[in-house]
């Protein structure tokens, strides 16, 4: 059991990175990246929204669409339900931690429409995994989230000093470097299976 | 129930529910917002570059509106009109806005000091000030590259002759400019008051100053003599003048032998 959850969190983590490998959440990715303190903020941020939003989503899932065979309203009911439960977490945030309140700013609102979030909770029922299975994958989805916008932090900082030609200067270079941390990560495939072989 | 009513009636009682438990939760959780800080808030510039000393625009609002500070003045951004704003809210005299400046305190231009490697690196001083020191003779003073020019939100700043440069009309005193220049080299004066300033932090001793830089300061002491003030001090091989003991009489300029000594430039 143990040695099948280890497998799951490492392969969330690194085949199959949410950012780098399913281009879940590039939006943030590119948008929130530019500095190391901002990708960390954003990164803590969605790691407790995904956990939190399958710990709601897979009982709702369960005991509420798949006994009325209404699997068909998953999307709709789950973007729902993440929306609202942003909007908790922000109040309960603005009213205990209101420095971390203030430090994740803008980016958790923005979390409420982050596809990442959405795809790993539709992820974990298409696997068919159980609770503790989904929990694991979301924790997993969110730290692999986080390591691959502190990589990319570190490159976009470093970029910010670099003599760039003139016609890639910005978006264009940000995208060739985000390919290539993106290759980068094709180094892990098969890494999982054979380990836990 | 049919097909159809089956979902209406079940995402319709969730987004109930939902909308029940943000309801209470917005209530249980409410934060006190105190509403003179709001309103302060509002008459603030929203720059957050922190001018004031506090931690941006909500920080500084937050303190007058409870009272930890009764300087509405201290906004330079804004100047007068946001101080006298303030102080209506406050119910108060408005304070003083001292009009503040960032000044680049070198004069190293391409005829002051001559180059000693051709440089053809990135074009930021933070880079180039870690390859030997930097291009120019002079290891003090302003690299030229415009890393300042990049950082200043009101593009108060140009390079000119090799040197950054200042517009007093434009500079809002947001310290932007300071905290990336890797010299140091940018200090802020008030505007409208007439004090001199030593434009060179050139740390060498005089000799050494002297083969860098036509206009440095030579640390010989003339000014500290000719002052009636007391104002001026030498520290670090370079001259200071108190801005706070400086009554702009100007008799140091003339007797500078470097000529590093002059008014603010408006």
């Amino acid at each position: 059991m143990t040695k099948e959850l280890l497998a799951v969190l490492l392969t969330a983590i690194l085949t199959q990175n949410f950012i780098l490998c399913r281009f879940l959440g590039i939006c943030p990715f590119l948008g929130v990246s530019k500095k190391f303190d901002t990708a960390i903020g954003m990164s803590v941020a969605v790691i407790l929204v995904m956990v939190l939003a399958t710990a709601v989503c897979y009982p709702i899932n369960q005991y509420v669409l798949v006994p009325k065979d209404l699997e068909y309203l998953q999307t709709i009911v789950f973007i729902l339900v993440i929306a609202s439960l942003v909007q908790l977490v922000e109040i309960i945030l603005r009213k205990y931690l209101k420095s971390l309140y203030n430090a994740l700013g803008i980016y958790l609102p923005l979390i409420t429409t982050n596809c990442a979030v959405l795809g790993v909770v539709l992820l974990n029922i298409g696997n068919n995994y159980n609770f503790i299975t989904s929990i694991v994958n979301s924790l997993g989805g969110g730290v692999g989230f986080m390591i691959a916008m502190i990589m990319f932090s570190g490159v976009r900082e470093r970029l910010e000093t670099s003599d760039i030609p003139r016609f890639l200067r910005g978006l264009p270079i940000t995208l060739i470097a985000a390919a290539l941390t993106s290759c980068s990560f094709l180094g892990f495939s098969g890494i999982v299976d054979n380990i836990f072989r | 129930m049919g097909p159809i009513l089956t979902p209406i009636v079940i995402v319709g009682a969730l987004g109930l529910v939902l909308g029940l438990v943000l309801a209470i939760a917005a209530r249980v959780f409410a934060v006190k917002v105190n509403e003179k800080a709001e309103k302060i808030r509002e008459c603030l510039p929203g720059a957050n570059c922190g001018g004031c000393g506090y931690s941006g625009c909500d920080g500084y609002a937050a303190a007058l509106a409870d009272g930890r500070t009764d300087k509405t003045g201290l906004c330079s951004p804004g100047g007068h009109e946001v101080a006298q704003k303030v102080a209506d809210v406050l119910g108060v005299e408005a304070g003083y806005a001292r009009q503040m400046t960032a000044v680049v305190l070198c004069q190293g231009n391409s005829h002051n000091v001559k180059t000693k490697i051709n440089y053809v690196g990135a074009s930021s001083c933070k880079m180039a000030t870690q390859l030997f020191g930097g291009p120019k003779n002079c290891t003090y003073g302003c690299l030229g590259f415009g890393d300042c020019v990049k950082a200043c939100p009101y593009e108060a700043i140009f390079i000119c002759g090799g040197i950054a440069r200042i517009d007093p009309g434009k500079c809002k005193a947001c310290r932007k400019c300071m905290s990336v220049c890797p010299r140091g080299l940018i200090e802020l004066y008030p505007v409208n008051e007439k004090h001199t300033i030593v434009f060179c932090k050139n740390g060498d001793k005089g000799s050494d100053t002297r083969k860098a830089c036509l206009q440095g300061c030579l640390a010989c002491t003339r000014c500290v003599r000719i002052c009636k003030n007391d104002a001026i001090t030498i520290t670090d091989n370079h001259a200071h003048i108190d801005s706070e003991k400086c009554t702009g009489c100007g008799a140091c300029i003339p007797e500078c032998p470097a000529g590093a000594i002059n008014h603010l430039h408006l």
